[in-house]
């Protein structure tokens, strides 16, 4: 086994996902076949190799700064548009701090 | 007929007012809206926008004025891609009433070009998927074959595009997004270079593989769309300066001499039909005075797992947003900050989704970042150099899009390992970033379509173009 449910909820954890019993067990079969065949990539020697982060291709070293020119912003109404709960110009979450 | 129309005879058309751009996209939006329930291609129709764009376009030509390349032309988006009033839902619950504040820089591009936008296409959720099978808004259905897959995550740009409900659409692709469905449906779909169109706007899957490519009934037109969304934007600090050919000039017929590479090892899993079929297309491009040559492209083998470690760990970043606090949906369940974010996400994504956010989780935590994302990435750069040593050989590579056709719906979707190695083909470009497209090489015996794959060096898309527009024109649609 590459990883038990233990693990498996760990993970679920660290991403904040909340995930049923069953949903743990599926999981830990699926990431285990999955992360078998991931293995194979240990019999690939890449000593020396630099890692690849983004593709590549030449470009001057600064070019991908813009001009910092002032610019209209979206605007607080249209950025809370889609929030489920907004108020007072503020996206509203569950209490965080008790007083 | 409207199913059939190419850009240029709806320019003539125009020109020729046989029609004004407002008749033709209230015809093509009665059109699409009354076959939508065969294929479930469109999640959502945009009419408002459509008529505002073809009422401009129809003033400009009045008063003489160049409408733009794209004037009048009934067009699809994918639903991953942001239009501003518009709702965009990337084929999740979670963003089922969610609608975009602003627009992709594609998609005002396209309007400015006079490109008529009928509304959103399906796709599998947050463009995870091989099948189109996990969107939460139901499958697509192949418009050459009902009961079988249109191919994904671009499904509903594909189906849309062989149906005839858009002359040409928008995708996505991240690992072959875009050509495997144009190739399960028989269309053409193109991957540009990363960075040669902007993904502003482009809602994050795997930042460094994610692409927005054209698809259309034939190489021309998937040319002339990529034209029109293709430059630098300062909006997305990844998009490439390099200036922009004008592809449709390059469309002359000509490769004679033009060294084309076949990697063995595209050639090794591939069911035997589709084989026969790329065979088949090969003896064109030979007829075509294309020279042939085997070559070697050894890391290829190796891309699958490559490519699930890098895109699910950036994907496991790129969801994190959605959270219940910014994007319209929030779980019942929200007692603490904490649960908030778990239920929403527990309930509100897919399967698929799930298991790439824990993947992806898992391959970074510490203990393992150096072991799977680290060596990935170094893979991953192994894999660029293939290519790199290849292109010092040939001037293009030709393999399969797919090792087979469209399959039955449901026929895989219960074997994700499965439905990951069946994209061995194409997320090799999309590691490389370099362009790569699928023109339609014939159909099997039971009439399922075949793509051919024709991958290119960084920035030579007038080279892919030009081979494939050749082929095109020489029979490769008809399965010669």
């Amino acid at each position: 086994m590459k990883i038990t449910e233990t693990e498996v909820r760990d993970v679920a954890g660290l991403a904040n996902l909340a995930l049923t019993d069953a949903e743990v067990g599926r999981m830990a079969r699926e990431l285990d076949e999955i992360l078998t065949h991931i293995e194979t990539l240990k019999e690939l020697d890449t000593s020396g190799v630099e890692p690849m982060a983004q593709v590549l291709y030449d470009a001057g070293e600064t070019a991908t700064l813009r001009p910092d020119v002032e610019r209209e912003t979206l605007g607080n109404e249209a950025a809370l548009a889609n929030a489920p709960l907004a108020g007072n110009g503020y996206y509203k979450v569950p209490r965080v701090i008790e007083r | 007929m409207i199913a059939n129309l190419t850009i240029s005879q709806i320019q003539a058309g125009l020109k020729a007012k046989t029609f004004s751009a407002t008749e033709l996209a209230k015809k093509a939006l009665e059109f699409a809206q009354a076959e939508n329930a065969k294929t479930n291609a469109y999640l959502t129709f945009s009419p408002e926008r459509a008529l505002a764009t073809a009422a401009r376009v129809d003033q400009a030509l009045a008063q003489g004025v160049d409408a733009g390349p794209l004037a009048g032309v009934p067009l699809a988006i994918k639903d991953v891609i942001v239009t501003k009033g518009v709702r965009t839902t990337c084929g999740s619950r979670l963003l089922e009433h969610y609608i975009p504040p602003y627009d992709a820089t594609a998609v005002s591009r396209i309007e400015q070009a006079g490109g008529v936008i009928l509304g959103k296409t399906n796709c599998d959720e947050f463009a995870m998927g091989s099948s189109n099978e996990n969107s939460a808004y139901g499958p697509v259905r192949n418009p050459v074959a009902l009961d079988r897959v249109p191919g994904g995550s671009s499904g509903g740009s594909a189906a849309a595009t062989a149906q005839g409900t858009a002359v040409a659409a928008l995708g996505s692709d991240t690992g072959g997004s875009v050509r495997q469905p144009a190739s399960f449906c028989g269309v053409v779909g193109v991957t540009p270079t990363y960075g040669r169109v902007s993904r502003y706007g482009l809602v994050a899957f795997a930042s460094s593989l994610d692409h927005i490519g054209p698809l259309a009934r034939s190489v021309s037109d998937a040319a002339l769309l990529l034209q029109v969304i293709s430059g630098r934007d300062e909006m997305d600090s990844t998009s490439a300066f390099a200036p922009v050919p004008d592809y449709l000039s390059v469309l002359d017929g000509n490769v004679r001499g033009k060294k084309i590479g076949l990697p063995k090892e595209y050639f090794e899993g591939v069911a035997s039909e589709t084989g026969d079929r790329i065979a088949a297309g090969v003896e064109v491009l030979k007829k075509l005075g294309c020279e042939i040559r085997e070559i070697s492209l050894p890391v290829t083998k190796y891309a699958i797992p490559c490519y699930y470690i890098i895109c699910t760990a950036e994907a496991s970043s790129n969801l994190a947003r959605y959270d219940g606090v910014r994007y319209t949906t929030r779980s019942a369940e929200a007692g603490t900050l904490s649960d908030m974010y778990r239920h929403t996400r527990g309930s509100g994504f897919g399967d698929e989704c799930k298991r790439r956010i824990m993947l992806g989780t898992y391959v970074l935590s510490r203990g393992y970042y150096d072991a799977y994302y680290l060596k990935a990435q170094r893979v991953r750069a192994l894999i660029a150099e293939d290519f790199r040593r290849a292109f010092s050989e040939v001037d293009a590579i030709v393999t399969p899009v797919s090792p087979f056709p469209a399959f039955k719906i449901g026929e895989k979707s219960g074997d994700p390992m499965e439905m990951y190695l069946s994209d061995i083909y194409s997320v090799t470009g999309d590691l490389a970033g370099i362009p790569c497209m699928s023109v339609p090489c014939g159909a099997t015996s039971d009439g399922l379509p075949v793509g051919m794959q024709i991958l290119t060096r960084h920035f030579d898309e007038p080279g892919m173009f030009r081979l494939a527009d050749a082929f095109e024109k020489a029979g490769g649609f008809a399965g010669n």
